[in-house]
């Protein structure tokens, strides 16, 4: 559903379909429905219902598969139909995963009509319950929850000022970003362009109530930076006003987060009180291993943040990104952030790269980088082009690896504006590095974008491992494999991965360090000083990550990076809690792992050739001490889980326990 | 003319199912899904189920077998047999099943067997009725 691909059409309910046309009569045609039944018979009788009332049907005969459609597809569906009764899935924890993940309705069917089943589909947010056998009229009728949850999420959202530059992101989204270019995305576009414009992140928050923003997509990012300020405020005091500024994230409204905390504490209550501490995140929302759905449950607790916010938050995230940016660059030279933070809105939705390029493009000569406000002058503008190139090498690259970390990488390029940008980009490691970053590097591409940032200023390759290392697993092991020299930014990525809260800090800190000093890859902890010191940019790099994350989802990369990126924002919010303290230890596991990946060629090898070995193998062999991002991995149980879910999820790929995220496929497809 | 008298004869056939109380509403709409693109759908669906109940059948005898008795795993399968039976509007078969299911929940045994004897006559009865209906309808067309 293209919902918001224009602006006029947001008026009218039935521009949100997908109508061959969008003509208003036709509707409710062409709504997309993904039925879900476990019944040979009763799944063919209701596609050919669905289809004789002229909707789009998908069928599928169990809930795993389900998921994946749906979060291979985020935006790809209007409504879900399951039935309750199924031998892999409960249908009701399908409901939670779908409500919360991709917050679509959800029709639930069953031959029980008893009371206590019904009641059990309303408290988990069922939109409707039907009792089978399900008859024509009922079916009919279905559009109503599509429509009515689009206006109750219009209603949460302010109606932005910009229409016009919404409009005009929307039109530069590709086509085939239309998927993601749900309305939420243009939401988040335009809050994040707001804010570049004007670099005010008070500001931003402000137009970000006055936007309007088709649908909050909780992406998986945003789910996590929200189960993070939630964690932080203990759930008991977690009101959406303060969980609201602890996100930070433009564009979002006090309304979307009760909403989203409502749902989110029902979750929590079926979880049967499992613990809703930061350091039970993953496990908070896995609580309750789903035996049937395996990786999934594990994945639901940090993946449903990530999926959430991978798939669904583009506007937000990005924002969140952008916000990040300004108010990183604003504090310190901060050109990383706002970087990464652009790619990472790049990345994160397609459609948003595109627009941001365009959009990039009008600012770059008003403004370094329309996105890249915190970017400090102090780059050189040859810098900047080699920045801007190696986004897009990196978008080249990425193509190969990533569909989205192409996009990142245009995005970047595109943030990088400066021609010189973009050469630094091209230098710090081609598409790899950028791509990492934009694509996957949700959390860590803040992070990697400073490092990468830093790096074209004068250490390209330092930069790039670094880079990549938090944007994405997999592909920071690419880049590490591609820069042999890039040895120590090539453990960063591992432990950024691992530890990605602690790399982006030192990350950060090498960025700014590099941007400075113009040196080689030298890590140093001032990045994370100010990283420490600015705990509201960490929240925004959070929300890049997020933003990273959920691009990746979107993209269908997300499971990895999903949890990578959350694993990146838990361990930068830990990070930031710990202080520096804990940057030693991270970036010692990163040079050991560096030491590991030297040989990204090796590294690229191993990683592509065993995707399944490479987690255990990097863990093993080169994160010798990484027992900091051990422990950090511990503590988030569920985002391995998560991962390696979101691998299985990715493409039927094993599912790599990865610290790192490596997304084993990723790596496969890197270009050794 | 031999083509109306067989659509007689299916018409008659048909109704005799509705009033004998083997379909229900359901058949009817099943028939309504019926259009040129798929002129056999309510036939294919029946193959379909007929195909696939098979299995719910099997493992309830599997399970009636096994010591001790499983009364919650056998209303279980009763559930999702029986609703596919009633997907289809089998009338008569859901009440069997329905039945079925009252005895497990009592966690009466006899009561459970017998009812599950007359759930498979009446599945057989039913498949064999359908497939004559569908032959005389195809034949009249």
């Amino acid at each position: 559903m293209d919902l918001g691909v224009k602006p006029v059409s947001f008026t009218s309910s039935s521009a949100s379909w997908k109508s061959a046309d969008g003509v208003p009569d036709q509707f409710p045609a062409g709504l997309r429905v993904l039925v879900v039944d476990d019944d040979p018979t009763c799944l063919r009788i209701l596609e050919k219902m669905l289809k004789n009332c002229l909707y789009e049907v998908t069928t599928c005969n169990r809930a795993e598969v389900a998921l994946k459609f749906l979060r291979d597809n985020k935006n790809g569906y209007d409504i879900v139909i399951s039935d309750v009764h199924m031998p892999d899935m409960d249908g009701f924890k399908l409901l939670e995963h779908v409500g919360l993940e991709m917050d679509l309705p959800v029709i639930m069917m069953s031959a029980d009509d008893s009371k206590n089943v019904v009641m059990k589909g309303v408290t988990h947010g069922a939109c409707d319950y039907l009792i089978k056998p399900v008859r024509m009229e009922a079916l009919k009728n279905i559009w109503q929850h599509v429509v009515r949850k689009k206006k109750h999420e219009w209603k949460e959202k302010d109606f932005e000022q910009s229409g016009s530059v919404d409009e005009v992101e929307r039109q530069h989204k590709p086509p085939e970003d239309v998927d993601y270019s749900s309305s939420a995305n243009e939401g988040n576009w335009k809050n994040s362009k707001k804010r570049k414009d004007e670099e005010d992140e008070a500001e931003e928050r402000d137009d970000s109530s006055t936007l309007k923003k088709p649908r909050v997509v909780w992406s998986v990012e945003l789910h996590q930076q929200f189960v993070t300020a939630v964690n932080q405020l203990g759930i008991d005091k977690a009101v959406p006003k303060k969980i609201l500024e602890l996100m930070n994230v433009p564009g979002l409204t006090r309304e979307n987060v009760a909403s989203h905390l409502q749902k989110y504490r029902l979750y929590l209550r079926r979880l049967s009180g499992v613990s809703q501490h930061q350091n039970g995140l993953g496990s908070s929302f896995m609580g309750p291993p789903d035996a049937p759905f395996g990786p999934m449950s594990s994945l639901s607790g940090v993946d449903l943040q990530a999926l959430a916010a991978s798939g669904q938050l583009p506007p937000q995230s990005l924002a969140t990104i952008q916000a990040a940016a300004l108010g990183r660059a604003a504090t310190k030279s901060a050109i990383p952030v706002p970087l990464i933070d652009q790619r990472n809105i790049f990345s994160f939705e397609n459609p948003k790269l595109r627009f941001l390029d365009g959009q990039q493009q009008q600012n770059n000569n008003s403004k370094q980088v329309s996105l890249l406000h915190g970017i400090p002058t102090n780059m050189d503008s040859k810098q900047l082009a080699t920045l801007h190139q190696s986004a897009q090498s990196f978008g080249s690259m990425n193509m190969h690896v990533h569909s989205q970390a192409s996009q990142s990488n245009s995005l970047l390029t595109q943030m990088v504006q400066p021609p010189s940008r973009a050469q630094i980009l091209n230098e710090i490691n081609g598409s790899h590095a950028l791509n990492l970053p934009s694509s996957a590097g949700q959390p860590v591409l803040s992070q990697a974008v400073p490092n990468a940032v830093l790096g074209q200023n004068g250490i390209e390759n330092v930069r790039r491992p670094a880079f990549t290392s938090v944007s994405q697993p997999s592909t920071v092991v690419d880049f590490s494999r591609s820069q042999s020299t890039e040895f120590p930014e090539n453990s960063f990525s591992l432990v950024s991965n691992s530890g990605i809260s602690n790399l982006t800090s030192k990350l950060q800190d090498e960025v700014n360090s590099e941007m400075k000093a113009s040196r080689g890859f030298v890590p140093n902890y001032d990045v994370f000083n100010d990283i420490n010191q600015n705990r509201t940019q960490d929240w925004r790099l959070q929300d890049v990550r997020s933003t990273f994350e959920a691009q990746q989802h979107s993209n269908g990369r997300g499971s990895l990076d999903v949890s990578s990126s959350v694993l990146i924002q838990q361990q930068f919010s830990s990070n930031q809690k710990s202080g520096q303290n804990r940057i030693p230890p991270v970036r010692k596991a990163a040079f050991s792992v560096a030491d590991g990946l030297g040989n990204t060629s090796n590294i690229g090898q191993q990683l592509s050739s065993s995707l399944v070995d490479n987690p255990s193998r990097i863990k093993a062999e080169r994160l010798p001490d990484m027992g900091f991002q051990n422990g950090l991995f511990s503590e988030h149980f569920g985002q391995e889980d998560l991962m390696t879910a979101i691998l299985k999820q990715q493409g039927g790929m094993e599912p790599i326990e990865n610290e790192f995220g490596f997304d084993g496929y990723h790596l496969d497809n890197l270009p050794v | 003319m031999e083509g109306h008298q067989l659509q007689h004869q299916a018409a008659c056939m048909r109704k005799a199912l509705f009033d004998q109380g083997y379909l229900d509403d359901q058949f009817l709409q099943l028939e309504d899904l019926e259009d040129e693109a798929n002129p056999n759908f309510v036939e294919e669906v029946v193959k379909l189920y007929y195909s696939d109940s098979a299995r719910f059948i099997r493992n309830i005898e599997l399970t009636l077998d096994k010591n001790p008795f499983d009364f919650e795993k056998l209303d279980d399968i009763m559930h999702q047999f029986k609703g596919s039976s009633s997907s289809i509007g089998a009338k008569k078969l859901k009440t069997e099943c329905t039945q079925f299911q009252e005895y497990c929940k009592i966690g009466n045994f006899e009561g459970c067997m017998r009812t599950f004897q007359e759930v498979k006559q009446e599945h057989a009865v039913l498949k064999k009725k359908l497939e004559s209906y569908f032959q005389l309808a195809r034949q009249a067309r």
